[in-house]
Order: C-alpha cells, then sequence, then structure tokens
C-alpha cells in the first residue's frame, strides 16, 4: 500500500498551500497566454482586494458568506454526509430573515439580529432536514436530494417574491424594504468605536463577527461535545459507531439541521447585512463555493474560515481585475475553478509528493 | 509438501502443470497475506483450495488473475513462465475466474453480458451470432442451460453463476477458477454446478475450486491444496484424505498453550438462547436454531471452521444483526430481533462485545486511543458534563488507567488507534469492555492476529473474568484456544452446534469431526 502518511501539519498548510501555489501558476500561464502580463494581473488582484479597505471590506463581506456555508458543508462530511444543497439552504434562510424582519416589529438591530439567525437558521434547517430524513427513511441519497432541493427552492422563492411578498405596484421581483430599526452596523461604524477608518462604501457588517463565532462554536461542538463525538464516529466507521449504539437515523438528523441551519445563517449577511430586503438569487452561488472552502479547510472550522477569506480575495480581486484590465470576467471563474480543481479533485498530485519527500526523510 | 506432490492424481504422460506457482509472497503492509506459496494444478483435474475466512486463497488467486503483483515467486502456466501483470494477461493465458460476487451487468442480457469486453470490432452484430452459436454449442456440451436473451436481473442466483462460467469459456479460458462458487447456492444448485464442472473437466479443462467448505471439496475435486495464515501447508489427494483430516490441516495443530486456572465454580444461567436463527441479506440462513446457555463463572468456547454461523451469532447476541428466537439474560428478556435494542442498550444491560473484527467495529481507527475508550460508554456520566460537554479530561485519566492495567504499549492515549500494534489494539478493546465488569462477555477470535505475549495477557484476563463470577461467551477458529480457556465447548457446522463437549474429555481429532459436520465417529 502506498506511503500516505504525513505529519498532520503537513496534512492541513503543506498540502493547501501547495495546492493553491499551483493553481495560481496555471492560471498565470492562463493569463500570459491570452497576452496580458501575469505579473500585473496578480498585483491588481491583492490590491483590489487587500490593498484599501474599500477592498477589505468587499473581501471581508464574500468570505462572511462563503464561511457560512462552508462550514455547513464541512460539518456535514464530518459525519460523511455530503450536503451540497447549501444554495436552496441559503435561499430559504433568507426567507425566513425576511418574514422576521418584515413582519414583527424590533426595537433595536441587536434583537433583529438574534430573531433573524434563528429564522435563518430554522429554515435553512428545515430545508436540509427533509432530504436527510429521506436518505434514512427512503434511501434516496442525499448527494441527490439536496441538489434538487436547490431548485426547488430556487422555484419558490420566485413564486413566492412574484405572487405574494412583491410590494403591490412594486415591478421588481423582490420583498419590501426592511425597517431602518433593522439595519445591520457595517464594519465601518463597528471600527469606529475604536477609532480605526474603514471604507464606508463596502457591505460589510456585523454578520462578519457572527461568522467566526460559528466557526469557534463548530469546532467546539465538534470536539468537545456528546454530539460532536458521535457525529465524528459515524462519520469514521459507520459498522463501530453502530457497535457504540449511536443511531444513524438521529445522528443523519442532527447534523442535517445544524449543517442546513448553517447554510441558512448566510442570509444575515447577504440579505439583512447588505441588500436590505429579499433578492432573487440572492445567493449568487455561494452555496456552492462553500463546498469548495470546505474541501479546501479539510473539513475543519478553522481551515474554513481561512478558505472562505482566500475565496473572498478571488471573488473581490477577481471583479477587480474585470474592472480594470481586457482580462474577461470569465478568467476569473477560470481561477476559480482552478483553484478548487486543484485543492479538491487534485488532492494526492499534490499530496503523494510530499509524503514521499517525507518518507525519504524519515529513513535518512 | 514436495513429495506430496509426486503423489497428485495426474493424467499419464510428462504433461506439464497448467498452473505451477514458486515461492509466491504477498505482504498487505505488516500483514502477510501470502508466504512463499508453492502449488501444481495439474491439468484436467479439479483442484481444490481449502483454507479458513482469511487464509490467504483469494490474495493468491488475486495474483494468479492479475488484481495484485507477487512481492516474489514465479507463475508458470503450462510450463511456461508467464508474467500476468493484468486481468487482460491472465485471459490470454487461458485462465477465467468466477468471482464470489457476480460481475454482470444486470440490465443487460446473457448474450450481452458474455460479449463484453470481448466484442469483435466495432459492430455487435458478427460478436452476437458467433456468441449465439457458441452459448448453444456450451449448452448442449456442458449442460450449461441458459436462455441467452433473458436478463440477468431476471435470473436466479445459479443461472448468474452459469453466465459468469461462460463468460470465461467465451474467452476460451482453459483454466477455470472459481471462488466460494457454491456461497450463494441452493444444495440443488451446488448439485449441478458440481456436474457441469465435471463435464469441463472431461472435455480437458482444469478447475480451481476456492472454497471453505470441506463437503464440495471431497465431492468433486481430484487433489487438494489447504491453506492456513498464508501459507500452504500441504497438497494431497483428495481420495487419500478425510474430512477431519482436512479440517485438521485447516485449522492447524499448535503447541498447546495451557492457560493456568482453577475449576470453574458455575452458577446460575446467565445467557440463555432458544431457538435463535438469522437469515442474512441474499436469504441464506446463517444461524439455524441455536440454543445454549452460558452459566456465571464459565466460559464457553464455540469452536468451528470460520464461516459456519459464530460470526452471527455473536452479532445477533451483541444487539447489531436481527435474528429471531428467543434469550434471556438473568432471567431478563433480551431482545434479539434488533428491534428494541442497540449496542448502547446492550451495554446497558450488562452486555459487553469484544468484536471479531476489531478494525471495523471495535475501534476507529483514525480516533485517538482515548477517545475509543469512550466508544459505547460515550453516555456514561463519569465521561460526559452536563447533558451536552464530554468531560476529555476524564476520559483521558480512565484511558491512562486502562493502559496501565493492560499494558498497552506506548502507553501514549494521544495516539490514533491505527498505529497501536494488533495486540496493543486489542489489549485496548478489552480493558473497555472488561474494566466494566459486565455480566456477560462476548468475546470473538480476542488473539487473532496477536502476537504471544499479548496472547497470553488476553487469556489471563478471560479466566480473571470468570473467576470474578462472569459469564464468557467465546468464539474462537484457535482450537487450542478453545481447549485452554473453556470450560464447555459447543461446535458449531452450518449454523448449528453439532455437538458439547467438555475440554478435559475429548480432543481435536473429536471436535475436527464436530467441525466437519460429522456426529458419529467413523462415519465420514
Amino acid at each position: 500500500m502506498s506511503n500516505r502518511r504525513i505529519p498532520n501539519w503537513a496534512d492541513v498548510v503543506l498540502v493547501p498551500l501547495f495546492s493553491v501555489v499551483l493553481a495560481f501558476i496555471i492560471s498565470a500561464i492562463v493569463i500570459w497566454a491570452i497576452g496580458e502580463d501575469p505579473w500585473e494581473a496578480t498585483k491588481m488582484m491583492v490590491q483590489g482586494a487587500f490593498g484599501s479597505s474599500y477592498g477589505w471590506g468587499y473581501t471581508l463581506y464574500y468570505a462572511t458568506n462563503f464561511i457560512f456555508t462552508g462550514l455547513a458543508v464541512a460539518v456535514a462530511f464530518q459525519a460523511r454526509l455530503f450536503n451540497i444543497g447549501g444554495e436552496g439552504q441559503a435561499t430559504l434562510g433568507g426567507l425566513g430573515v425576511a418574514l422576521v424582519c418584515l413582519h414583527l416589529p424590533w426595537p433595536h438591530w441587536s434583537l433583529a439580529l438574534v430573531a433573524a439567525s434563528f429564522g435563518a437558521a430554522l429554515f435553512g434547517a428545515a430545508w436540509a432536514a427533509i432530504p436527510g430524513y429521506l436518505q434514512v427513511r427512503r434511501g434516496s441519497h442525499i448527494v441527490i436530494t439536496t441538489i434538487m432541493f436547490n431548485f426547488i427552492a430556487a422555484a419558490l422563492l420566485n413564486w413566492l417574491l412574484v405572487s405574494v411578498m412583491r410590494p403591490s405596484g412594486s415591478m421588481d421581483p423582490a420583498s419590501a424594504r426592511f425597517p431602518p430599526e433593522v439595519r445591520l452596523p457595517r464594519l465601518h461604524e463597528i471600527l469606529d468605536v475604536f477609532g480605526i477608518p474603514f471604507s464606508r462604501a463596502t457591505p460589510a457588517n456585523i454578520s462578519l463577527l457572527v461568522a467566526i463565532l460559528a466557526c469557534v462554536l463548530v469546532w467546539y461542538m465538534l470536539w468537545r461535545t456528546r454530539l460532536g463525538y458521535q457525529i465524528r464516529a459515524f462519520g469514521q466507521s459507520e459498522p463501530a459507531a453502530q457497535y457504540a449504539g449511536i443511531s444513524p437515523f438521529r445522528i443523519t438528523m442532527y447534523v442535517m439541521l445544524i449543517s442546513g441551519a448553517l447554510a441558512g445563517m448566510m442570509a444575515i449577511n447577504n440579505v439583512m447585512g447588505e441588500a436590505n430586503r429579499l433578492l432573487l438569487n440572492a445567493v449568487e452561488g455561494a452555496g456552492f463555493i462553500g463546498i469548495a472552502v470546505a474541501l479546501m479547510g479539510r473539513n475543519h472550522p478553522f481551515g474554513v474560515f481561512l478558505a472562505a477569506v482566500l475565496f473572498g480575495f478571488l471573488y473581490q480581486g477577481g471583479a477587480e481585475l474585470a474592472l480594470w484590465t481586457n482580462i474577461p470576467r470569465e478568467l476569473i471563474v477560470v481561477i476559480q475553478a482552478l483553484v478548487i480543481l486543484f485543492t479538491g479533485a487534485l488532492d494526492n498530485l499534490v499530496r503523494i509528493p510530499i509524503a514521499a519527500l517525507f518518507a525519504r526523510r524519515r529513513r535518512s | 509438501m514436495s513429495d506430496a506432490a509426486h503423489t497428485l492424481e495426474r493424467p499419464a504422460g510428462a504433461v506439464p502443470p497448467a498452473i505451477e506457482l514458486r515461492g509466491i509472497s504477498k505482504a498487505f503492509g505488516p500483514v502477510q497475506a501470502n508466504k512463499d506459496i508453492h502449488i501444481r494444478v495439474e491439468k484436467g483435474t479439479i483442484h481444490g483450495i481449502i483454507g479458513e475466512n482469511g487464509a490467504g486463497k483469494s490474495t493468491l488467486m488475486s495474483i494468479l488473475y492479475g488484481f495484485y503483483k507477487a512481492d516474489s515467486g514465479e507463475i508458470l502456466i503450462n510450463g511456461q513462465p508467464t508474467e500476468i501483470p493484468d486481468s487482460q494477461a491472465a485471459i490470454r493465458a487461458g485462465i477465467g475466474m468466477v468471482f464470489q460476487h457476480f460481475k454482470l451487468v444486470q440490465n443487460f442480457t446473457v448474450l450481452e453480458n458474455v460479449i463484453l469486453g470481448a466484442e469483435a470490432g466495432w459492430l455487435l452484430k458478427p460478436s452476437v451470432s458467433r456468441a449465439r452459436g457458441l452459448l448453444k454449442q456450451l449448452a448442449t456440451d456442458f449442460g450449461l442451460n441458459v436462455d441467452p436473451d433473458a436478463l440477468i436481473e431476471k435470473l436466479s442466483v445459479g443461472h448468474q453463476q452459469r453466465v459468469e462460467i461462460l463468460k470465461a469459456l467465451y474467452r476460451e479460458a482453459d483454466i477455470l477458477i472459481l471462488d466460494e462458487p457454491t456461497g450463494v447456492l441452493t444444495p440443488a444448485e451446488a448439485d449441478h454446478l458440481f456436474r457441469i464442472l465435471r463435464g469441463l473437466k472431461e472435455q480437458g479443462k482444469t478447475i480451481v475450486l476456492i472454497t471453505h467448505k470441506l463437503r464440495e471439496i471431497m465431492e468433486v475435486t481430484d487433489n487438494v491444496s489447504v491453506m492456513r495464515r498464508g501459507e500452504m501447508v500441504d497438497t494431497v489427494r483428495t481420495s487419500e484424505t478425510s474430512p477431519p483430516h482436512l479440517a485438521e490441516l485447516m485449522v492447524g495443530r499448535k503447541v498447546l498453550l495451557r492457560v493456568e486456572k482453577h475449576p470453574a465454580k458455575p452458577g446460575p444461567v446467565v445467557l440463555d438462547v432458544k431457538g435463535l436463527r438469522v437469515v442474512d441479506d441474499m436469504g441464506v440462513e446463517r444461524l439455524r436454531g441455536i440454543d445454549l446457555q452460558v452459566r456465571a463463572g464459565e466460559i464457553l468456547g464455540i469452536a468451528g471452521v470460520a464461516g459456519n454461523g459464530q460470526s452471527e451469532l455473536l452479532e445477533a447476541l451483541a444487539g447489531l444483526t436481527p435474528g429471531e428466537g428467543a434469550a434471556t439474560l438473568s432471567g431478563q428478556p433480551l431482545d434479539v430481533t434488533g428491534k428494541s435494542s442497540d449496542g448502547y442498550t446492550r451495554r446497558m444491560s450488562g452486555v459487553s462485545h469484544v468484536p471479531e473484527d476489531r478494525q471495523r467495529r471495535g475501534l476507529i481507527m483514525n480516533f485517538h486511543a482515548w477517545e475509543n475508550v469512550a466508544l459505547g460508554y460515550h453516555h456514561d456520566p463519569a465521561y460526559n458534563r452536563g447533558a451536552f460537554w464530554m468531560d476529555n479530561p476524564a476520559i483521558l485519566r480512565m484511558t491512562e488507567d486502562y493502559m496501565k492495567a493492560f499494558d498497552v504499549r506506548p502507553p501514549n492515549p494521544a495516539l490514533t488507534a491505527e498505529s497501536f500494534s494488533g495486540g496493543n489494539q486489542q489489549k485496548l478493546v478489552l480493558a473497555r469492555e472488561i474494566e466494566r465488569g459486565p455480566e456477560l462477555l462476548l468475546v470473538g477470535q480476542p488473539t487473532r492476529g496477536v502476537d504471544i505475549g499479548a496472547i497470553e495477557f488476553i487469556h489471563q484476563r478471560l479466566i480473571e473474568l470468570r473467576d470474578a463470577g462472569k459469564a464468557v461467551l467465546l468464539v474462537s477458529v484457535e482450537l487450542d484456544e478453545i481447549l485452554s480457556l473453556s470450560d464447555r465447548i459447543a461446535v458449531m457446522f452450518d449454523g448449528r452446534i453439532m455437538g458439547e463437549r467438555l475440554p478435559e474429555q475429548t480432543d481435536e481429532a473429536e471436535l475436527g469431526l464436530l467441525m466437519a459436520g460429522v456426529t458419529e465417529k467413523g462415519a465420514a
């Protein structure tokens, strides 16, 4: 059998790092091939994403979305469940946020945030629970059902926005604006308290802190609670979990509820924090990016955080690149795809040489 | 072994053997699956390869069919040294394989399956008509009747197997290897298969039959090779051997490890099982009505050739496989249907279980040792703080205690289970299951893959548990382990208990007969 033992730190740090570097090298070759300067492009991406507080604001805004959807995939994968329905769960989470914000009077944003988080989590969890139930009780595979539920969610929201939630007289398939009381503090407002100047034009908001808190809580849940223990045991070995008396039904349901809740909570960032109303297609693919984020983050909450920031950078830097150069927007998608390809699908491309390297070092 | 080869059944004349393996070895990591295997399979004979599950039979055949590459050794086909890097090469060398689990496309017809991968050219028509003609021919020659246009999913298991054989013959196989062919067949289907095999032999084909069933060996083979723990123990003429002799060769006779123990002081009945039946997913009846009792302060040993229902017995009693029948634990009903019980409720009612497959069931290989110590006991208040939180430091302390008490090396609770040797893994499982003083301990193959030192230690612990007045149900394929540990011995064969003996009033020969399904001496 192949020698695939590498130290933990190398697995967590070295392998993703090399994968990203490889992806960037290939991207550079592609940029060079279409007649642009890769060095300039890199500079512009980094500048655009990290060079100003404006860039940082957008990078962190995107990262917040990806943290939530990445955590959703990561938690499910700890139980070896592949929840690729983050898109639909986040869509439904938006509905939960909108209902809370529009139909209840809120004296202060902080109360609204708590209630909206709860509503988002509830709707997202319910949307994930159905495929979970269908898998354990009816044997329909979760990969198929969650992806189908994405389409159902999109259609459902479409109907709701066009026929039910649209304010009368509006031509726009969107809900009414949320009342000003539920407007979440933006990042610059929070940083103002500490006297740090920050761009006022970015959508990054307090949800970022909720997302970071979610990372910590998920880590705590997985490695410090009994539920987390059972989830990980179930994911590592189903026969052993059965031997220990861990119920597959219960664990699958809990995991899908938590996973869906996390994906749903993305809505406090994009719906409540940014748009201030429920729009069509508000999730914009973040549910799928979450899969890549979880893959790259090795399904660990802290890895997810770092990977989410990386993908935030790719999003924001890529947008800048499309704005200021002749590099088409589609190429940004190619770069993102390369990162996903290298960190996810081509994992062994990097892992095997690194493992060989470590094996050689051990021998000498 | 080499002189045994001279006595083999073989056709007249100096025909080179169809298959000759010289010094084949194959290791998977630290596990030596095949050790220096030498075997000659004479042309035009049916050659049985017998051995327990995990003896290395399938590995050997996988090497012959190009699935694995041997670490060392030589393969000769019809006297010619042959390299078999993949199954295409095996087919070219005239070897056909019928797997235990069929490799058929369910929604294709018989004909389509037969030509799959051996289509001649771009168009299907020529191969289909060629195959149709050939199938007709084979049907009349060998009694291999199958409707060529039937869909595989509509066929019985026995007919599906014929399709596998037809596939091999269509590829012009001269050597046919069948891996546990009767495992899924009814007795009537098995008899028909044997008729087909004899027909093939008469046409000059060479057949290798892999099995762990003695009856089949005796019925159809000319020669038989016995494997045990990766080694080829002996090759003999079937007509010159007997089931007890083969059973003895399979199970092996080692120097008896005598265990220091006082006579048992059996107390009241702890486990009482009546009419336990288990039917597996394929609909095969694995347990056909088991009655047994285990008393407090005694070890009941279950002997038998692997695959005769012992695993199912353990799993059903442990609440992991649904069964039918009645059982009580110290007078309280014990659910064996799997409806109102699982691994956790079993533990709470006082039944601990050291599973046969510790790496699949008993441990989570990627978990730390301390995490494994909580496996199955994760609801224990001592391991928890409040409703949600696990008390990891408490589990860690308990693990350190266990490691000290059971001499687990290295005594580092933070290592993952896979970094321990087999013996130390087993000690960890044993510590977890014994230290809480269960009323009944179910233990399967306690010393499989365990080094000598650990074997002695584990045996002592089991005796201590017995002496503490607990009931122990021991399943092992190691006859000497059964003989030295048990206070009573029950022998299983084909899902039934063939008889019960006291260890001091029996010997390996008698047990061997029972294990071969023979209840009266002399009637082989």
